[in-house]
């Protein structure tokens, strides 16, 4: 077995469409190109002639659940189009960072009642009590939020409330 | 096959593991619904890195191990997490406190290890870092707002840190297979960690109006697997059905 493709190939180009029609199970309006946790598309060329897909995918929080419901629906993306081998494996490093994430996909996310994650990237101190960012509610727009946890609905976000249209929002946090 | 590599990635994964079932313990239980589920992601964090640790642990020892078979199989004497993660829960002071400690000494500790030698374990490290600078903000904010809080918050504190003191001495001595990695270049050297995490405790300290203890003598034996009796009333809860139905799966 060895690796038939270097550069993006139309067969290449074909699995990078296919990885588009992936969604995050927990945000459904994100594919998984958006999200930034694709890290490589690779083509084998097996004995029988045909490619075998391995992409590698990198966890966005060490114990989030959807990575292995996001490998699974690759999975079934590949078979359906027709490949009968495929690996799928996982990359710790780089670390994912939510600067990896599509403009579109902030875009998908306000459109969806989540804000996203800061085009700044803005630094994650250890240090207690320290001002936030402004946080735009994905709601009304309105700039006046209040933090209410770090921590929200998955462990990729945190929970804000708006102070003008009152609305909780969730908020898509910089890591 | 570095033996001392197995144990101290298993030492590591322990650790996150056992704090993460006794976080997970708070779910549906936490005092207001927004830290229930604060509790509930930092528990998820920390089961995520140690089935990081697991999977790489299981690739060093070979022989059909796997990350199950680590957590589910092992029993007390085998396990190598701290002490001080395994205590009960205790009241919303304790736990936070616990966590404080914890995490203070993650942050430095996952700060040197994300340059360690062995790229896997610098890669876990680097990953985990994010998530524990998160941990450590939470944990700091609730020891200052409990400690300088009320009358009775205060009191609780207090209460905490006594329960608490005695078992944070093990967190920086070395265990043997500790001390073969740090002189390989794959471990950290605990005794820089120890003045960071010191200094980091008697900032939070003083922002929450309360003294580090004068006591200095410390529990130790987690490491090695000599464990208070607490450890096996969890690995019983946590084990019981690999145990009962080997290889269960839902």
């Amino acid at each position: 077995m060895t690796i038939a493709v270097q550069h993006t190939s139309p067969e290449e180009k074909k699995i990078w469409n296919l990885l588009e029609t992936v969604t995050d199970p927990e945000v459904p309006v994100l594919t998984i190109l958006d999200l930034g946790i694709v890290r490589s598309v690779e083509l084998a060329q097996l004995n029988n002639h045909q490619l075998k897909p391995i992409i590698t995918i990198t966890p966005t929080y060490s114990g989030c659940p959807a990575m292995d419901v996001i490998s699974m629906n690759i999975r079934m993306a590949l078979l359906q189009a027709g490949y009968q081998q495929m690996e799928i494996k996982q990359a710790l490093s780089p670390a994912w960072t939510t600067d990896w994430m599509s403009e579109e996909g902030k875009n998908k996310l306000k459109a969806y009642g989540i804000a996203p994650p800061q085009y700044k990237q803005a630094v994650c101190t250890p240090e207690a009590f320290r001002d936030e960012e402004a946080i735009q509610c994905p709601q009304c727009n309105s700039w006046n939020t209040i933090l209410v946890s770090q921590f929200g609905s998955t462990a990729c976000k945190a929970l804000y409330k708006c102070n003008d249209c009152k609305e909780p929002f969730d908020y898509f946090k910089c890591h | 096959m570095n033996p001392s590599l197995i144990d101290y990635t298993l030492h590591l994964a322990d650790n996150a593991l056992i704090i993460g079932h006794r976080n997970s313990e708070w779910c549906g239980h936490g005092p207001v619904l927004e830290q229930d589920i604060a509790i509930s992601n930092i528990a998820l964090d920390f089961i995520g890195q140690a089935r990081n640790f697991y999977q790489y642990a299981a690739e060093l020892a070979g022989n059909n191990a796997t990350e199950d078979t680590l957590a589910f199989l092992r029993d007390v004497p085998e396990y190598k997490n701290v002490l001080i993660t395994e205590l009960p829960n205790g009241d919303w002071a304790q736990t936070t406190l616990r966590q404080f400690l914890f995490s203070t000494y993650q942050y430095y500790f996952y700060q040197q290890l994300q340059n360690s030698s062995d790229t896997r374990l610098a890669a876990i490290a680097a990953k985990s870092l994010k998530e524990v600078t998160y941990h450590l903000r939470w944990s700091s904010e609730w020891v200052i707002r409990l400690g300088d809080g009320t009358e009775e918050s205060k009191q609780r504190l207090l209460t905490a840190v006594d329960e608490l003191w005695n078992f944070t001495g093990e967190l920086f001595l070395p265990a043997a297979y500790e001390t073969a990695l740090m002189q390989e270049d794959i471990g950290v050297d605990l005794s820089i960690i120890r003045e960071q995490w010191h200094q980091k405790v008697q900032e939070v300290f003083a922002e929450a109006t309360i003294q580090i203890p004068e006591k200095s003598w410390a529990q130790q034996g987690g490491k090695t697997g000599i464990h208070t009796e607490h450890l096996g009333y969890i690995l019983a809860e946590m084990q019981f059905l690999q145990r009962a139905y080997p290889g269960a799966e839902w």
